[in-house]
């Protein structure tokens, strides 16, 4: 049904513990009809992707701090390698950790304010058009989303927040059913209700909310396909 | 030779700890009421083998920095001791 868009080659990488690796996998394959090759985090190759996503889980059951081992995962060598040329990384919730850990994005995720594990579906908005995975995005209506995490928090120092938000780097704010970003829209306690964000070269992405799990009509709720609409409409391969 | 590190890694001073202000507030409902500013960071001890302490020093001090702690959030100390071997 996506026919008009570009056809990419994503590497979804699995590590020990990433749980959510077939929903994106489904999400990309049979919902956006793009090709996928699954990386096992032992591999030294990225088969050809053209794009790498680290989905959501526990790898390593979350031990010391949420990514912080598996960031040292072999595959990640060629993950880190592949961003520095420019090549696009996406990390949703444990990926997005990851990336943090790995020093590719900026900042920290820390345990939600209310130590609460939350799942349950937020409301979050895209800050910008000027990126890969908000390209498609209407900055003015919000997206409904699932998040299911307990280490959410966005947190960086001061001087970097500032930084992010003067590059565009924050793509998603937590925000209420009206999209007004607010304190009681924020589940979780993150700085400046950052849900996402991008570094500064925008090839590499992370956010915290679960788009693919809200990409296939059988769930009732298909926001979260738009930003994988954004992706491949952007991409030209 | 052997040495064995106490690590501590604690939260940032200036982050909100919400695991110790949970803490802290179950502890005043206990009837610790002078207690105050709970913090809960991790204690952890590894053993290694180097040269000397200089030498074992600056391991820990790497491993603390790559892996063990996140600078970003937290910080951390450790006291290097040697492990004497019996028998």
């Amino acid at each position: 049904m996506f026919s008009n868009f570009a056809h990419m080659k994503f590497g979804v990488v699995i590590f020990p513990g990433s749980n959510c690796d077939e929903d994106i996998i489904y999400t990309l394959e049979t919902i956006m009809e793009q090709e996928v090759v699954r990386l096992w985090h032992k591999e030294h190759d990225l088969k050809g992707s053209d794009f790498i996503v680290l989905p959501g889980g526990f790898s390593y059951g979350d031990y010391l701090r949420s990514g912080a081992i598996a960031r040292f995962s072999p595959v990640m060598n060629e993950v880190l390698e592949f961003a520095d040329k420019g090549g696009f990384v996406f990390g949703v919730c444990n990926g997005f950790q990851i990336l943090c850990e790995s020093g590719l994005l900026p900042g920290a995720l820390m345990h939600n304010n209310n130590r609460q594990f939350i799942c349950k579906n937020i409301f979050l908005k895209a800050e910008h058009n000027d990126s890969l995975l908000t390209s498609q995005c209407d900055t003015k209506s919000p997206l409904k989303v699932p998040i299911a995490h307990g280490e959410g928090k966005y947190f960086a120092d001061e001087k970097t927040l500032q930084l992010l938000n003067e590059n565009g780097q924050i793509l998603f704010r937590y925000c209420d059913e009206n999209g007004n970003v607010t304190d009681e829209s924020n589940p979780n306690g993150s700085l400046q209700n950052i849900a996402g964000i991008s570094n500064q070269k925008k090839n590499v992405f992370g956010m915290m909310p679960h788009p693919e799990r809200a990409a296939d009509e059988e769930l009732f709720n298909t926001d979260g396909r738009m930003i994988f609409e954004s992706i491949v409409s952007t991409v030209k391969v | 030779m052997k040495f064995t590190a106490e690590i501590n890694v604690m939260p940032l001073k200036a982050l909100l700890d919400p695991q110790g202000k949970a803490v802290t507030s179950g502890l005043k409902k206990m009837g610790f009421t002078g207690v105050e500013n709970v913090r809960i960071g991790k204690h952890i001890t590894v053993e290694i083998e180097a040269e000397d302490a200089d030498a074992a020093k600056k391991e820990i001090d790497l491993a603390c920095k790559k892996l063990l702690s996140n600078p970003v959030i937290e910080d951390y100390h450790f006291e290097l001791h040697e492990l004497k071997m019996t028998g």
